[in-house]
């Protein structure tokens, strides 16, 4: 059995399943030192189902606390850029277009060295070795030992931002070094950007992962742990050591695959509908849609795969004011139990809608007969409207789709809605998060720019796949289960040579018990 | 004259997002880097063409490129200066004040940032009044501006000079492949002009119209008032409607990104369609099957709530937008220039262009 885990902003989840199947779940809140909230969740939930610790085969992890991390400006570490590009990029240093706070928390250090790729691989300028060395001693003088290197055009060739790393490690003993092209693509100011908030967080990432170490032991849980990524795989906890950036979002991502776990589905439009706000995501071979714009973290653009999530206020606890109608974005949160009408409180919030409509049976229902039912349905109308626009913005085609409502304010919508072909209500929806985060797939990708020319094209996405699938099984998955889920072919204008851009993604089922 | 601000930046990138009508690239890198400029100290004075002495002499600065490159490989920055610099080299004499080519989209700020770091004065006006995709169409080559000498540089510092060539046609032929040898980035100083020559041929004022469209956008942003009705007061523009995608077809076609869009009525447009064929830019525009606007005037697609430019390569189904035209120059309604900036000239023969109504002193010249 194995133990799926979600750290939200208000609860955190857990569910333990067995193979396909829900064993148990609890829902806990959700604490400021995250590792009491896992262990008093754990606790219920190993109450509730009678399971014993060493049952447990596997433990999978979603957390926001990196990103809150970045978000609150809190336990970053100093951190130097070290970017590969000169002559070219000295127009727009390192932390440009950073708030200055989270410059200011960073220590905002940086250096421009010589090197970098042209599009084609042409190198910019030969890497200097005594310069990077020079760069190495003057950041191990400043007490910084977390180091990002970014070089111009690495998702194309990484081989600077490597030889570089091995300068600068043999120079500054313990340092944590991020590289750029392990985190991010191509677009050098986000790539970058990208690779300094990992960097940053490399010590908070040692401490977070052994409190959850700690957490599980001190329950009796010996089984080895995992963190969700953003991408919906899973990685080690080692690899999160390394790469803390990329469990970014990866709450919409688990509720967007435990959506697509529940039902069965694999394509269609994923609604999770929590206490203060919605999410609405796009399934696309049973995987989230990424986003294909710049993702701001923290007021920081970054370009690194990110759902596509579309976020808008309306939740259980989501006010509803009267005159004139209006519904949301404020919200009674997590005080809904005390402050909602039907719980004894002074606030008319939608789920008091809801239960006045008869849609649902909560708290006392009585303490909402009063209310006007051209008041319900106008506002009911209200609700759906604002899901049915926000499930219109995200689907690519024109017709009706499939929908998953996930979350616990699933109750505030009727049998059905406009724009959408069937409603799903999976059981479990409540914890689709957590189940999301016990599907244990990892995942590899490639991105970069092949020249048809000299590659023709079956052989650069032959390529491309070998090395996909390559990352998968050095990332712990059952051989037989890879298989390629994405492809994407960018022919780029205005390049010669037939220039263009690969991305190949594959996931493998990981090997547990 | 005025010395341009941070500010004053920030709102030039949303106007010239706005008059870019779908192409032109994004002006946001050109917005770090003259922003940075600013910062380190450096500054830089927009005159009027009733300030540039007849006698003046002037050029163009802009790149070219593929934008894919230019959003990894940064410049240098000082590149823009560096280009004036080798005209001045090779044709031995001093350039007075520098010319934006296309006020539409990324090339708006380089000017800026080739006056901060030369010390010149920029003029206020460009040669489009809006993004094209081609170099002929510009009121500078119509009216006769030469394409010799030019010269273009890149980050390291390689300066080369085009002369002699025998017309606009050669000058594409052999700046392409420069800019491949150059990776892909290179800047451009080019075609020398007279005071007397722009003060003919430029589109006045362009610079002072970007930043105050892009005023009334950040400002209806502030004050929540009504944001479409904030840039047409300054454009001279009309709605032409508002809905959202329905349906975006793409085709890639001799280096361009061609397509349609197709876009359904929301609010007062209830019912009905709006479709659009771009090229890069938005070319022409059809209301229930009439056409409604065309090139040379622009259509611009704004997200309805923020005000946002949307590029012809951010459009996907429902976007929720709002499409204005602006009447376009003068300079571009004569019948030799619609003869290459006119519908025709972009595969729309059947199309007539009936130019959209304009008032004196707002909008464009």
């Amino acid at each position: 059995m194995r133990i799926g885990i979600d750290v939200g902003g208000t609860n955190t989840d857990a569910v333990l399943m067995d193979g396909r199947n829900v064993v148990g779940w609890a829902k806990s809140p959700t604490t400021k030192d995250v590792s009491s909230g896992i262990t008093n969740v754990l606790t219920d939930l190993l109450k509730k189902t009678q399971a014993k610790p060493q049952d447990i085969a596997a433990v999978m992890l979603g957390t926001t606390h990196f990103t809150n991390a970045v978000v609150e400006r809190k336990s970053l570490s100093k951190t130097a850029v070290v970017r590969i590009g000169l002559p070219a990029t000295s127009a727009l240093p390192p932390y440009i277009d950073w708030p200055e706070d989270l410059t200011a928390a960073l220590g905002g250090i940086y250096y421009l060295v010589h090197g970098g790729y042209e599009f084609d691989g042409r190198p910019i300028a030969a890497l200097n070795e005594d310069e990077i060395k020079g760069v190495a001693s003057q950041i191990r003088e400043q007490g910084i030992d977390c180091v990002a290197i970014s070089s111009v055009f690495s998702p194309v060739n990484p081989d600077q931002e490597k030889r570089a790393a091995e300068i600068i490690a043999a120079e500054i003993p313990g340092v944590k070094i991020s590289l750029s092209h392990e985190i991010g693509r191509i677009g050098l100011l986000e790539r970058e950007n990208a690779a300094a908030m990992n960097a940053c967080l490399s010590h908070l990432a040692v401490k977070i992962v052994q409190s959850f170490r700690d957490a599980l032991a001190g329950l009796g849980i010996s089984a080895p742990f995992y963190i969700s990524q953003n991408d919906g795989t899973l990685m080690s906890a080692e690899f999160v050591e390394k790469y803390p950036v990329l469990t970014f979002a990866s709450g919409p991502t688990n509720s967007m695959r435990g959506a697509a776990f529940l039902s069965g589905l694999k394509d269609a439009v994923v609604v999770d509908i929590g206490g203060t706000t919605s999410d609405v995501g796009v399934l696309s071979q049973g995987f989230p849609r990424e986003a294909s714009v710049a993702v701001r973290i923290g007021g920081v653009r970054t370009n690194f795969r990110m759902p596509d999530v579309l976020s808008f206020g309306l939740g259980g606890g989501s006010h509803v004011k009267t005159e004139p109608l209006q519904v949301g974005p404020q919200s009674v949160g997590y005080e809904i139990t005390t402050r909602a009408l039907v719980f004894g409180g002074n606030d008319l919030t939608t789920t008091d809608i809801a239960v006045a409509a008869g849609m649902v049976e909560i708290g006392d229902k009585s303490r909402v007969a009063h209310l006007d039912k051209e008041l319900v349905n106008h506002a009911l109308t209200r609700m759906w409207e604002m899901i049915e626009i926000s499930v219109d913005r995200m689907k690519t085609q024109a017709g009706g789709v499939p929908v998953i409502l996930v979350g616990g304010g699933i109750i505030l919508v009727g049998d059905s809605l406009n724009g959408v072909s069937e409603l799903h209500r999976p059981e479990h929806a409540s914890v689709a998060n957590a189940i999301g985060a016990a599907i244990a797939q990892v995942g590899g990708e490639v991105d970069r720019i092949f020249s048809l020319d000299t590659t023709p094209r079956d052989k650069a996405l032959e390529q491309a796949k070998e090395e996909a699938k390559g990352r998968v099984l050095s990332s712990g998955a059952l051989p037989d289960t890879v298989e390629i889920v994405d492809v994407e072919e960018v022919p780029l204008a205005y390049l010669p040579g037939n220039a263009t851009r690969i991305r190949v993604k594959a996931v493998g089922t990981l090997a547990v018990d | 004259m005025w010395s341009v601000t941070h500010n004053d930046i920030e709102a030039i990138a949303i106007g010239a997002g706005i008059l870019g009508t779908g192409g032109g690239g994004s002006p946001y890198l050109g917005q770090l880097r003259m922003q940075y400029l600013l910062k380190k100290g450096y500054s830089v004075n927009i005159i009027s063409l009733d300030e540039l002495a007849d006698d003046a002499r002037t050029c163009e600065v802009g790149w070219i490129g593929a934008p894919t490159v230019g959003i990894e490989k940064i410049w240098d920055g000082r590149e823009p200066k560096w280009a004036v610099e080798a005209l001045e080299r090779y044709i031995g004499h001093p350039i007075d004040a520098l010319l934006c080519s296309e006020i539409g989209g990324g090339n708006s700020i380089a000017p800026l940032e080739a006056g901060a770091l030369t010390g010149k004065p920029v003029v206020d006006g460009d040669a489009m009044g809006r993004a094209f995709p081609e170099m002929q169409m510009s009121t500078h080559f119509i009216d006769g501006a030469p394409c010799n000498p030019s010269a273009m540089v890149d980050e390291k510092g390689n300066a080369i000079i085009l002369d002699h060539l025998v017309d606009s046609f050669a000058l594409e032929h052999f700046a392409r492949p420069l800019c491949v040898q150059m990776g892909c980035v290179g800047m451009l100083a080019l075609p020398l002009m007279s005071g007397a020559q722009v003060k003919k041929s430029s589109v006045r004022g362009t610079l002072t119209l970007a930043k105050q469209v892009g005023e009334a956008v950040l400002r209806a942003r502030r004050t929540k008032e009504p944001m479409m009705e904030a840039v047409l007061s300054v454009t001279d523009g009309v709605e032409l409607f508002a809905g959202k995608l329905t349906d975006v077809q793409r085709r890639t076609a001799d280096g361009f990104a061609r397509g349609e869009m197709t876009c359904e009525g929301l609010g007062t447009y209830r019912g009905e369609t709006l479709r659009i064929a771009f090229q890069n830019e938005n070319l022409v525009a059809w209301k229930n099957d009439t056409v409604v606007a065309c090139v040379p005037d622009l259509i611009c697609l704004l997200e309805t709530e923020t005000g946002e430019p949307i590029t012809t390569e951010q459009l996907r189904y429902g976007l929720r937008v709002t499409i204005l035209a602006i009447p376009c120059t003068d300079k571009f309604r004569t019948e030799a220039a619609l003869k290459i900036v006119g519908p025709a000239a972009f595969g729309y023969p059947d199309v007539t262009y009936n130019p959209l109504p304009k008032q004196a002193g707002i909008g464009i010249e």
